[in-house]
């Protein structure tokens, strides 16, 4: 979607702030650039609306070297958050929001439906804020429209330069999960700068990690996580949030690596047998292949016991929900606990049944954990 | 009685009082005029250069304009213009360019460049920018300018009677030598009055401004 080849930024005065930089972001993810104070993060941003031209090197949105098209044209199709906010004092609300899709030329009536319809995305009455100057909101409620402002005219490709940094952390944690909550609607492609690790933990599907000028690391959370590339990394990183996630295992590591399992054509009889036989009261249901299709539970087969014709893959029902094998222990445990499922099966990336989660394996994990660390104390 | 005296010059030689005075407002009304039309366009342009020695050398230029003594300045552009309107609007025109270029430069200088980045990142091309953003926002201090300058543009074309330039300033001199106390003082109390009041409506308009640039942004 965006793509930055082989970029140099040297300013006027000569000092080069961004060294041979080749990213690639992908279509509705959102992309962090983190690093510390003055490692570029603005920098790069900034040369993919134009507000700064590369020295050397080129970008490219949907394919399209964006050095051949007008600046202010491009500008009008990204959506913009400025580090500061920088909402327009003079204009109200609604003027604010509105600000681009006029640029455009849209009709008023329908800037004023898309104002009101932003505005309540993030929880704005539009009645109450719609005629308010931005000097009478709050800095969270500030935030949010310059949030919105940005997605007003519905463009493809965002940019936000940190925008929750001027708020405390309540707001911002709270800002975080509407956009993330809002991410999983408009599916944007965003470029987000930050210089808060638990931010971009958060919220990003990747993350890039940037020190003076150049990209030390890029990947998804979890691998940047589990495999930092190098010192730099792990102290940005810190010790602290490495250890916990670091120390929780995957799901691979607690799951039953052999599950009961049968496959769709068997007969109730046949199945009720493995079943009392494995102590079970339910048994997971998948092909020949191994993939899975979904489980039957004893009370199931008793109610349908009566029909010698009766299948399996007549009574199953599917899963809504599976993990994967890398999953964190601790977000498998969340997810039980939240769907209120006794298990939850284990698929490999081919969708192919590895193992199953259940409440046994999670206490027969802990219970080995804690006898280490006694034995260790000893 | 004496008093009263007074009093009955503003009856008795009221249509003198009333054609100097509109003389005196047309003076300094048409100076201030010319006085926005140079130095806010130039205040504008002021900003938008990187040139470093033309911000200065302009600035420079203006303030000595404002530091030769008026009476002076009468006399120079006298040499040159002869006596008459002229030569008085030329002087208050030079007069009224540094406070207003001044409060147009400081009032575009006050926008918060964060606000500039802002609307260029969202697409306003320059000419919008200047025109829905930053003229919008400097405005107040814009509108102060020309409010203050105003108000002594007015005192200031008291002198211009001295180079037959006409307004309440000629109508002084010719009560100084008649020596006319209660014309002298009758035709002072005027230029103050009007001072005032050209201080008051353009203090009214400076609100109306501020305001307008809100509600105006209420409207949508
Ligand atoms: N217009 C400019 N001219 C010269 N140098 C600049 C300019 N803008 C930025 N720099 C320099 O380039 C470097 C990168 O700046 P940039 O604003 O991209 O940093 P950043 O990563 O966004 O930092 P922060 O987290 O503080 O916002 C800094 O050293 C900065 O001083
Ligand atoms: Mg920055």
């Amino acid at each position: 979607m965006i793509v930055l080849k082989d970029i140099t930024k040297k300013y006027d005065n000569g000092f080069e702030a961004l060294k041979n930089i080749s990213l690639h972001c992908n279509e509705g993810e959102i992309t962090a650039l983190i690093g510390p104070s003055g490692c570029g993060k603005t920098t790069l941003m900034k040369l993919i609306n134009r507000l700064n031209n590369p020295t050397s090197g080129s970008v490219f949105i949907k394919g399209k070297d964006i050095s051949e098209i007008d600046p202010v044209e491009l500008r009008r199709s990204i959506g913009y958050v400025i580090q500061q906010i920088g909402l327009f004092p003079h204009m109200n609300i609604a003027k604010n929001v509105g600000t681009v899709p006029k640029l455009l030329k849209w009709d008023k009536e329908r800037i004023g439906k898309r104002v009101d319809e932003l505005l309540n995305l993030v929880s704005l009455d539009p009645e109450t804020y719609r005629n308010r100057l931005p000097s009478e909101l709050s800095g969270g409620q500030q935030q949010r429209v310059g949030v919105i402002r940005a997605l007003a005219a519905d463009p493809s490709v965002i940019l936000m330069d940190e925008p929750f940094s001027a708020l405390d952390p309540i707001s911002r944690e709270q800002l975080q999960e509407e956009l993330v909550r809002l991410q999983r609607e408009i599916k944007k492609t965003i470029v987000f700068v930050t210089h808060d690790m638990d931010e971009a933990l958060k919220i990003a599907d990747k993350i890039v990690l940037m020190k003076s000028g150049e990209i030390v690391q890029h990947g998804t959370p979890e691998e940047i996580l589990r495999h930092p590339a190098n010192e730099f990394v792990e102290d940005f990183i810190g010790q602290k949030r490495l250890k916990r996630y670091q120390g929780i295992p995957p799901v691979s590591q607690v799951m039953v690596e052999r599950p009961i399992t049968v496959t769709p054509n068997r007969g109730l009889a046949e199945s009720m047998r493995i079943m009392e036989d494995k102590k079970v009261d339910s048994i997971i249901v998948v092909d020949e292949k191994n993939h899975l299709l979904g489980y039957v539970t004893v009370f199931d087969i008793v109610k349908a016991y009566q029909n010698e014709d009766t299948k399996i893959k007549d009574i199953m029902h599917s899963f809504n929900t599976t993990v994967n094998p890398d999953t964190p222990l601790t977000e498998a445990i969340q997810l039980m606990n939240k769907l209120q499922v006794p298990y939850l099966p284990v698929l490999n990336e081919k969708g192919l049944l590895e193992g199953l989660l259940t409440r046994g394996s999670i206490v027969g994990y802990v219970g080995s954990e804690y006898h280490s660390i006694k034995e260790g104390v000893v | 009685m004496q008093d009263y005296g007074y009093l009955s010059v503003f009856y008795e030689r009221m249509p003198d009082l009333l054609g100097k005075l509109s003389e005196h407002i047309f003076l300094s009304g048409i100076s201030v005029l010319l006085g926005c039309l140079v130095a806010i366009p130039l205040g504008v342009l002021l900003i938008k250069t990187h040139i470093r020695w033309m911000k200065s050398l302009t600035f420079n230029i203006t303030n000595i304009f404002q530091t030769i003594p008026s009476i002076a300045l009468l006399a120079m552009i006298a040499t040159v213009l002869g006596f008459g309107t002229e030569t008085a609007v030329m002087a208050l025109f030079l007069y009224s360019l540094m406070p207003i270029l001044k409060n147009t430069y400081a009032g575009f200088d006050s926008i918060d460049p964060q606000i500039i980045q802002s609307a260029e990142g969202m697409g306003y091309s320059p000419m919008q920018r200047l025109v829905q953003i930053e003229i919008p926002l400097a405005l107040p201090y814009i509108m102060s300018g020309i409010r203050l300058t105003t108000v002594y543009i007015v005192s200031w074309a008291v002198l211009a009677g001295l180079i037959g330039g006409g307004g309440l300033g000629e109508l002084i001199l010719a009560a100084l030598s008649l020596n006319d106390k209660p014309l002298i003082i009758a035709s002072s109390v005027m230029a103050m009055i009007l001072a005032l009041v050209a201080d008051f409506i353009l203090g009214k308009l400076e609100k109306a401004f501020t305001k307008s640039s809100n509600t105006e942004a209420q409207k949508i």
